[in-house]
């Protein structure tokens, strides 16, 4: 796909004996939101690890914006912003100091660094926050301050990895809010994972169905409606990674000969 | 080029910054080597005397002699936690933020252990102030001569530290680290008696302080303090920093280590 920014391609990938990615294979396209959605234990941080590159490259390939992670992961790594599961700013330091440290990481001058910063915390709504220490902030607004922090170095790829984690319901609303418009005026690619589906805004993102280390459907939400027969995404998704009673007996590692449920899905979403 | 500096830059301001927060590490790192200096120093006065040995001119108390060696210990403690704070920066993410910057790992890493060096740097100086309002005095251009041996001391026992890191898998091991390091480097050197009052004890144990790296990051610093520069100690310093280094450089996987938190989770 022309539009494509994170192209993964045929993605295995262990720990030891077991198997966490199996086969995976999806494209993440510019200025829309792709969710990851999974159950836990699907392989969702552990994709989000080997995109970040702090895993041993795994089999098949990781590149973004055409810059192969397992080749060049320095160039791959300037066009990702990303935002970890677990919390990472340094809690005594404020807002401010937290974006300079990062801005300096990736070789950002004060100059350069802080009219970025000044502007990303305006556009999280953070902006009269900056002189704050990160500790007497909530946790959605830590969120929001590392949202604007994996945006300093004006990447093309987003990540976040289940980025709603111990957030209430409206601050959870308003930070999927926050990123569907950063994808949609700024034309990022964005991959957000999560395992809660009234994350997905049904008309505009691509979906990613993943289940026991492999993908089980990756398209637009009405193409995933459409092939499973599902009135709803919630419906849809319970049918996916619904492994039925006959795969009772090989929990755990999957009989090789096993194929995704229904066949039609299998397939990646198609040239528009 | 530049990016590199401005990331180092970043990351000195980052430790310091951390360092001024947290006041109990700073009073930590004063108090211990103070209460050395004077409460077990003022006891064992009487019973050790100090003959005149290089870099000093004439007799000396035991005070002025085991400065040096507290400096060292000061370092050696802030490397080991400087380290301690990359175990715990590994679990909690921030070692991560730190790896996904598009600059060379080794850099990442070099620069990491200069802002340990720098911190240390501060307590050493707070220290070498007190113990000058003790009446502990060492020449004032010492002051500024020992500047680049911390530096050089500094980042061996902060390469060490890291060595360390990348060997050990949970926090809790570093008690043992406490007990299987950092006393016997700091017992098995010349910071608390001069090796030659070893030598009359052990043999053995003479031979062993003398190849402690620890022995040489002190002589360095006692005879910098002393405007004098200890070429064997420099060099052996600077060769011990580079090969913990490198040794740290290619043990510090971040891949290895998640990895095996994972195989050993799931």
């Amino acid at each position: 796909m022309a539009d494509a920014v994170l192209t993964l391609r045929s993605l295995s990938f262990a720990y030891g004996a077991r198997k966490a990615l199996d086969d995976v294979s999806f494209t993440v396209p510019r200025g829309r939101v792709t969710v990851l959605l999974g159950p836990n234990g699907a392989g969702k941080s552990t994709l989000m690890t080997l995109i970040a590159g702090l895993l041993a490259p795994p089999l098949g390939t990781i590149t973004v914006l055409g810059h192969d992670m397992a080749r060049a992961p320095r160039r791959a790594l300037a066009q990702t912003g990303i935002v970890f599961q677990q919390p990472t700013l340094d809690l005594d330091l404020t807002v401010a100091q937290n974006l300079r440290v990062f801005a300096a990481l990736h070789g950002l001058g004060r100059r350069i660094a802080e009219p970025r910063i000044a502007e990303e915390l305006a556009r999280l709504e953070m902006a009269e926050r900056a002189g704050d220490t990160v500790r007497t902030l909530n946790g959605g607004h830590r969120r929001r301050v590392e949202i604007a922090r994996a945006l300093l170095h004006r990447p093309t790829l987003l990540l976040l990895d289940e980025p709603t984690v111990g957030l209430d319901v409206p601050t959870r609303a308003r930070l999927v809010d926050h990123v569907h418009a950063l994808a949609r005026d700024e034309g990022l690619a964005v991959l957000w994972t999560t395992h809660l589906i009234d994350e997905v805004d049904t008309a505009a993102d691509q979906v990613v169905v993943l289940h026991r280390g492999r993908v089980r459907a990756a398209a637009p939400v009405a193409e995933i409606l459409c092939a499973t027969g599902a009135a709803d995404l919630s419906a849809a998704f319970a049918r996916l990674t619904d492994d039925g009673d006959e795969d009772a007996g090989g929990s755990g590692q999957g009989p090789p000969g096993r194929q995704a449920p229904p066949p039609a899905l299998a397939v990646v979403r198609g040239a528009p | 080029m530049a990016a590199a500096l401005i990331a180092l830059r970043g990351i000195v301001v980052r430790e310091i910054l951390r360092f001024v927060h947290q006041r109990s590490r700073f009073l930590g790192a004063l108090v211990r080597p103070l209460i050395w200096l004077l409460v077990f120093a003022a006891g064992f006065r009487a019973a050790l005397g100090i003959s005149i040995t290089p870099p000093y001119q004439t007799y000396i108390t035991y005070e002025t002699y085991i400065v040096p060696g507290l400096v060292g210990m000061i370092q050696l403690f802030n490397g080991m936690q400087s380290s301690l704070s990359m175990v715990y920066d590994r679990e909690m993410g921030s070692m991560r933020v730190l790896l996904t910057s598009p600059l060379p790992r080794w850099w990442l890493l070099s620069c990491k252990l200069l802002a340990g060096t720098v911190v240390s740097i501060l307590q050493v100086y707070a220290f070498l102030l007190i113990a000058r309002a003790f009446g502990i005095v060492t020449p004032e251009w010492g002051l500024l001569a020992v500047l680049p041996a911390l530096v050089a001391s500094g980042m061996m026992l902060g390469a060490l530290g890291l060595l360390l890191s990348s060997l050990i898998r949970q926090l809790e091991n570093f008690a043992g680290v406490m007990n299987f390091v950092v006393f016997p480097l700091f017992f098995c050197s010349s910071a608390l008696y001069p090796l030659w009052k070893m030598r009359e004890s052990s043999v053995l144990l003479y031979h062993v302080c003398s190849l402690n790296p620890f022995t040489h990051a002190v002589e360095l610093i006692r005879h910098a303090l002393y405007l004098q520069v200890n070429a064997p100690a420099l060099g052996w310093t600077l060769l011990a920093a580079a090969v913990f280094m490198a040794l740290a450089v290619v043990g510090y996987d971040p891949a290895r280590a998640l990895m095996r938190r994972k195989a050993e989770a799931g």
